[in-house]
């Protein structure tokens, strides 16, 4: 039977809502008695807090309470890991320093808080922050990844011998002996920078406490509301049922908003049972930029082995990555670069080294792409080094190394995020790459276009990478399907939504099952009241791992509803069918029953009940994949550079992609716009600027540049390929991320080709004009 | 003692008489004086576009206006454009278009449209695009927006 | 991000406007459109202790064409209204082209012409504006006015010879003489952006096409806009050849300018663009004033 409302670009169910400016964001709650927060944060990156004098600020008047790290005696310690420890790769060391929610006596970071206060309006907090003196003694800041390791530099965590977070080492076959059979090898030191995700809304809670119920509420737009929730009870020696966490509409998490335990949250519910008011904490832009976590940076020392041929032999990669003041986040970043840098292509011996490490920066979490971004930029870049040096082709090198369309699963064997070995579950990599090709029209391109354009003295260049976007890991995640008494369906999954549509692919999936109208069908993302049991929002998983979990619910309602409705109906099963919210006898339309009226047959008030039923038609399900999905793609760009400017104009860009069976493809392809954004932003505009001392230098849309509309190509040009994932019955594969994975690499390699007569070659990512002319000059030889 | 000053505003068609401290900046006065939450602060320096409203009928960005400049002036917000049931054809069009999603810069966008339409009926590609440019949006890449402004502009003149 | 706490006064006159800021003396900052010192003041980077708001001072917002050809502007006049005029369009077209690269229209909409000649940012076009088209500026203070000139009256980054009690009131612009024509160019990161350097030239050419009157004015790479004087020097009284302009824009990018470095880019980046953003915009300039 031909699929209903599954595989379909179904309008949203929570458009009308938003659109009429009646949705409710965080900022938009108010509660009678609400009280604000403010943080007084450090302005210095490395420090010991000596004293702090909050008088002033205590007696002005509209403050509450301000309070320091004394204020709050045992619960100054450090908060609970978000990600285990990587205990499951052989030789791994780490050490496990994660985020205070106040500094005592040492900030590691500028932005830490030394104090908050609580007053009647977020304007009076702030003016109490002014008045807080706190004394500094400042330390040397750590900044930069390999001094931070060299002997005498000064420690971030003085209680670790060095600031050394962890290490990792990964081998598969022998890359030391590919090397001595390869005909070429090339060595590159390779700089991927960081980035914020920069949601237009900020990160916020809001907390109430009720008293007489012993109830405590927590509105929050966290990507992991029942770890927050969790987490919250834990610490404050509640039931989880005391507490519940409401997402309201959320304005994009991108990944930091998957961060709990942190010093809003820690701080503020212990302050609202303290005061018994409610307590709102609105983070500003400037704060977001300087307290919200952010990712990339890594430095990269790696190495090829290649024939003649162009047939990669070995792959060699040592890298530092950056993770900030805390590792809270553990490896998950860094192992994700690990995992990404040889996915699609054959590389049979491989060996990559991880020495995380501490510096005074902002604590490092994944952000959209996490870690991925740069595994691609390196294998791509090294790719291209690889070409240029053998005079190859760039997009025929790729072509004869691709992992082949009868290849799948391979294991790679290489222990990624979720703690077992990678295995890429389907694909056809090469099918992508050839329409690619064709889209953009590469041959003609090379032969004909570009040609001309350089003769007529254009600096026109192409670039084409291939990537691969690993999804849907595990652990779990569950969902509760229940029809109501209004015939509707009720949908609840432990998941929050950020934007992605989960109001109306969710209710796709349930609605494919039930025969109900996907408008009749009410998902509800992220409250704990509602649903309490999953991971959150990460790692493009929601589609696939909570969609799965919903769709196997969903098949068991549906089971019930027809075992039911069988009886009352007097037919068999195999002749009855859900349509339009009843269901029906096949060739009989009149002879039929509600889905309402059968959950309330199913939910007697009086009688006997059947031993082993359970009452209503609700289901509840659960789905973990053994590891995860791989989606992947590739893209290409045609780039004209202004080569007395080094300003680039983004001519063509377009981009193949394997997400598996799209749930809804009009939301897929918005996933991947919005991620070729903040690719765009990677490449050639966003930057986080730490100077020597660890201030941050980009505190602001000022400095910290935000592609616009005309940032982007005239058009996103968009095919895709749908290779079924066999891991989950839907065959889903995850999106979130793919736009902005392959983008820097596809970039940096069209600016190469555009500033051919220059000879440049950069290794580096987060690039501008500036930097781009002075890698031009230094080619020049000026 | 706080200074405060009477300000007479009117917003969405209706008139307001409040007093408001000098420094509260428009968005707020609008967001939490108001309670018209429609409107949405992303950067409070006057580049994300979040916060976009119409005064005198002109889009400007209230994150960086006091209230007490509203004193005098008429106002118009998201709120006014459209309700869930019944949408303004520019809302219609970005639904059909699928040109929002976590929608908290939609409203800024669709107060700078609502104003650029207004005397633009049938704008290009790049000129939509050189129109939005002041609205920052995270989520979508803008594709999907010049689409719907392409079919708002069909939808508004097919109106008039 | 909230601003601290200010005293705020609304005049409705100009008379008013003056008084305010005599009585508040060194207390006192004007508030103009604000659309560069409100965001300062959400960032408590400016914390003024009263604002005098003339944004009520009808008076001080209107563009009159002068006997002579020329234009005055009132100081509260909005950028979008100066941009949008035909008069100023027809007599000055360099006006309305600068005007264009302003940020967005929302900001238009409020910053005004003579507030941000005021405020003297280095990275700001109307203060280069002003002194590409030697503008005279009226400032007044209770019971005195005095003209300024353009290149008199702003003395450093955001730094002006406004004393605290004054105003800036009135931007005349002079009539530009037949055959006069000027030219834009600019790079910034993005559209809208501050400028990482940026020309406004304005070329007046004799009926033999020899250079009469140049002002080649340079803003954004240096602590004010900057008047070349070897583009006066070298071309007026010669033909602006391919050569010349070349030779002007090589030396005004290594002697007259001085950009700094920063996260966006390098000093000698900058230089870079100056030379080719003058290569073209005199180049343009010449070609229009030709027409």
């Amino acid at each position: 039977m031909a699929e209903r409302v599954f595989h379909k670009s179904i309008l949203r169910n929570e458009d009308p809502q938003i659109l009429a400016g009646k949705a409710q964001y965080l900022d938009d709650i108010e509660i009678p008695g609400m009280l604000y927060a403010a943080f007084k944060r450090s302005d210095y990156a490395h420090a010991r807090l000596k004293s702090i004098d909050v008088s002033e600020a205590r007696a002005l008047p509209g403050v509450i309470g301000v309070y320091t790290a004394e204020d709050f005696g045992d619960l100054v310690k450090p908060g609970p890991l978000q990600v285990p420890p990587p205990t499951a790769i052989k030789g791994a060391t780490y050490a496990s320093r994660t985020i205070m929610p106040i500094v005592k006596d040492k900030v590691r970071y500028s932005g830490e808080p030394v104090a908050v206060v609580i007053a009647e309006s977020r304007y009076i907090a702030e003016d109490a922050c002014d008045l807080i003196y706190p004394d500094f003694e400042p330390l040397d800041a750590v900044i930069d990844l390999e001094k931070a390791l060299q002997p005498g530099a000064p420690l971030v965590h003085e209680d670790l011998p060095s600031n050394e977070a962890a290490h990792v080492i990964q081998e598969r076959g022998n890359y030391a002996e590919a090397a001595a059979k390869a005909d070429v090898i090339i060595k590159k030191k390779i700089y991927v920078d960081r980035v914020a995700a920069a949601a237009l809304e900020n990160r916020g809670i809001v907390i109430n406490w009720d008293e007489k119920a012993q109830m405590m509420t927590i509105w929050c737009g966290t990507q992991s509301p029942i770890t927050l929730r969790n987490a919250t009870a834990t610490r404050m020696g509640l039931f989880e049922n005391q507490v519940r966490v409401i997402t309201p509409f959320t304005g994009g998490g991108f990944g930091p908003k998957i961060n709990t335990s942190m010093p809003d949250d820690v701080l503020l519910t212990e302050l609202a049972v303290r005061l018994n008011r409610p307590i709102k904490w609105y983070e500003d832009r400037r704060e977001n930029f300087l307290a919200t976590t952010s990712e990339r940076d890594q430095v990269h020392y790696a190495e090829i082995a290649v024939t003649k041929e162009g047939k990669i032999l070995g792959f060699k990669d040592t890298f530092y990555h950056n993770s900030g003041a805390y590792d809270s986040y553990m490896m998950t970043v860094p192992l994700n670069t690990q995992t990404h840098t040889v996915s699609n292509y054959n590389i049979p011996n491989f060996y990559t080294e991880i020495t995380m490490v501490f510096t005074n920066e902002m604590v490092v979490t994944p952000v959209r792409g996490a870690g991925r971004p740069q595994g691609v930029f390196v294998m791509e870049r090294m790719i291209d080094a690889a070409a240029r040096e053998l005079k190859m082709d760039v997009a025929e090198i790729r072509r004869i190394n691709l992992i082949q369309p009868n290849a799948y699963p391979v294991s790679t064997g290489i222990i990624g995020q979720d703690f077992v070995e990678g295995v890429l579950d389907s694909g056809d990599y090469p099918t992508a790459l050839a329409k690619v090709m064709a889209m953009i029209d590469y041959k003609k391109f090379r032969e004909e276009i570009q040609p001309k354009a350089r003769a007529a003295g254009k600096h026109l260049g192409i670039g084409i990478c291939t990537f691969t976007e690993g999804t849907g890991v595990g652990p779990y995640e569950g969902a509760k399907i229940t029809v109501g008494g209004n015939g509707k369906v009720s949908v609840a999954t432990g998941v929050a939504t950020q934007g992605q549509a989960h109001y109306t692919s969710f209710a796709q999936i349930a609605a494919e099952q039930l025969g109900v109208e996907v408008k009749d069908v009410k998902v509800i993302t992220g409250d704990t009241g509602a649903f309490a049991w999953g991971a959150g929002t990460f790692a493009s998983r929601g589609a696939t791992v909570a969609g799965t979990a919903i769709h196997l619910a969903a098949v068991k309602v549906k089971d019930k509803a027809l075992k039911l409705a069988s009886k009352i109906l007097e037919t068999p099963e195999s002749e009855l069918e859900l349509v339009g919210g009843y269901v029906q006898v096949a060739d009989i339309p009149g002879k039929k029953i509600s889905l309402g009226e059968l959950a309330s047959m199913a939910n007697p008030m009086r009688g006997t009940f059947p031993p082993g039923a359970e009452p209503g038609l609700e289901a509840v399900a659960y789905y973990g994949p053994p590891y995860g999905a791989t989606g992947a793609g590739c893209m290409a760009m045609i780039l004209d550079v202004d080569a007395e400017t080094m300003k680039p104009k983004i001519e063509r860009l377009v981009i193949v992609h394997d997400c598996g069976i799209p749930i809804n493809p009009m939301v897929v392809e918005g996933q991947v716009h919005g991620g070729i954004q903040m690719g765009i932003g990677n490449a050639f505009f966003e930057k986080v600027f730490y100077d020597e001392t660890g201030q941050l230098l980009t505190a602001s849309f000022m400095d910290y540049l935000f592609p616009q509309a005309t940032d982007m190509p005239p058009k996103i040009e968009m095919g895709h390929t749908e290779i079924p994932s066999p891991l989950n019955p839907l065959g889903i594969k995850g999106v979130g991320e793919a736009g902005a994975i392959p983008t820097p690499a596809v970039f940096t390699q069209a600016l190469e080709d555009a500033l051919y007569d220059t000879g440049v070659e950069i290794m580096e990512s987060n690039l501008s004009p500036s930097k781009v002319y002075t890698y031009v000059q230094k080619a020049k030889g000026a | 003692m706080t200074q405060l000053v009477k300000i007479n505003v009117t917003v969405n068609g209706v008139s307001y008489e409040r007093e408001v401290e000098p420094r509260l900046l428009l968005s707020d006065f609008i967001r939490h004086d108001l309670k018209l939450t429609g409107t949405h602060v992303g950067c409070e320096h006057g580049l994300c576009g979040a916060c976009t409203i119409l005064f005198d009928g002109q889009s400007v960005r209230s994150c960086i206006m006091f209230a007490v400049m509203a004193d005098g002036h008429k106002i118009e917000t998201v709120e006014s454009l459209g309700t869930p049931e019944h949408l303004h054809p520019l809302q219609e069009a970005f639904m059909e278009k699928h040109a929002l999603q976590c929608g908290f810069c939609t409203p800024g966008f669709l107060m700078t449209l609502v104003d650029y339409l207004g005397d633009n009926k049938n704008p290009t590609d790049e000129e939509i695009r050189e129109a939005i440019d002041g609205n920052f949006c995270r989520c979508t890449g803008y594709e999907n927006i010049v689409e719907a402004v392409k079919l708002a502009a069909k939808k508004m003149a097919a109106h008039s | 991000m909230k601003p601290a706490p200010f005293e705020y006064y609304a005049p409705k006159t100009t008379e008013e406007a003056l008084q305010n800021l005599t009585d508040l003396g060194y207390s006192g900052k004007v508030l103009a459109g604000g659309q560069s010192l409100i965001p300062a003041m959400n960032f408590r980077m400016a914390r003024p202790s009263a604002l005098v708001d003339l944004n009520n001072v009808a008076e001080l917002a209107y563009i009159k064409p002068t006997a002579d050809g020329g234009i005055a502007i009132g100081t509260m006049t909005r950028d979008s209204v100066v941009e949008q005029d035909p008069i100023v369009k027809q007599r000055m077209p360099i006006v309305a082209e600068t005007m264009g690269y302003i940020a967005h229209p929302q900001i238009r909409a409020r910053g005004t012409f003579g507030g941000a000649i005021a405020h003297a940012d280095p990275a700001a076009q109307l203060p280069a504006l002003s002194l590409a088209l030697n503008a005279r500026l009226l400032v007044k203070r209770k019971g005195a006015e005095r003209w300024v000139t353009a290149e008199e009256f702003i003395v450093g980054p955001f730094m002006t010879v406004l004393e605290p009690e004054d105003m800036l009131a009135e931007v005349v612009l002079p009539p530009l003489a037949p055959r006069t024509a000027g030219s834009y160019k600019q790079v910034s990161r993005q559209r809208g952006g501050y400028a990482q350097a940026a020309t406004i030239s304005v070329v007046g050419l004799d009926d033999r096409n020899r250079v009469k009157d140049v002002r080649c004015v340079l803003f954004s790479v240096g602590e004010t806009p900057i008047l070349s004087k070897y583009a006066a020097k070298v071309l007026v009284g010669n033909e602006a050849t391919e050569a010349a302009i070349a030779d002007v824009a090589a030396y005004v990018a290594k002697n007259e300018c001085d950009p700094g470095s920063d996260l966006h880019g390098t000093t000698e980046y900058r230089r870079q663009l100056v030379e080719v953003l003058v290569r073209r915009a005199l180049t343009e300039a010449v070609l229009r004033a030709k027409k």
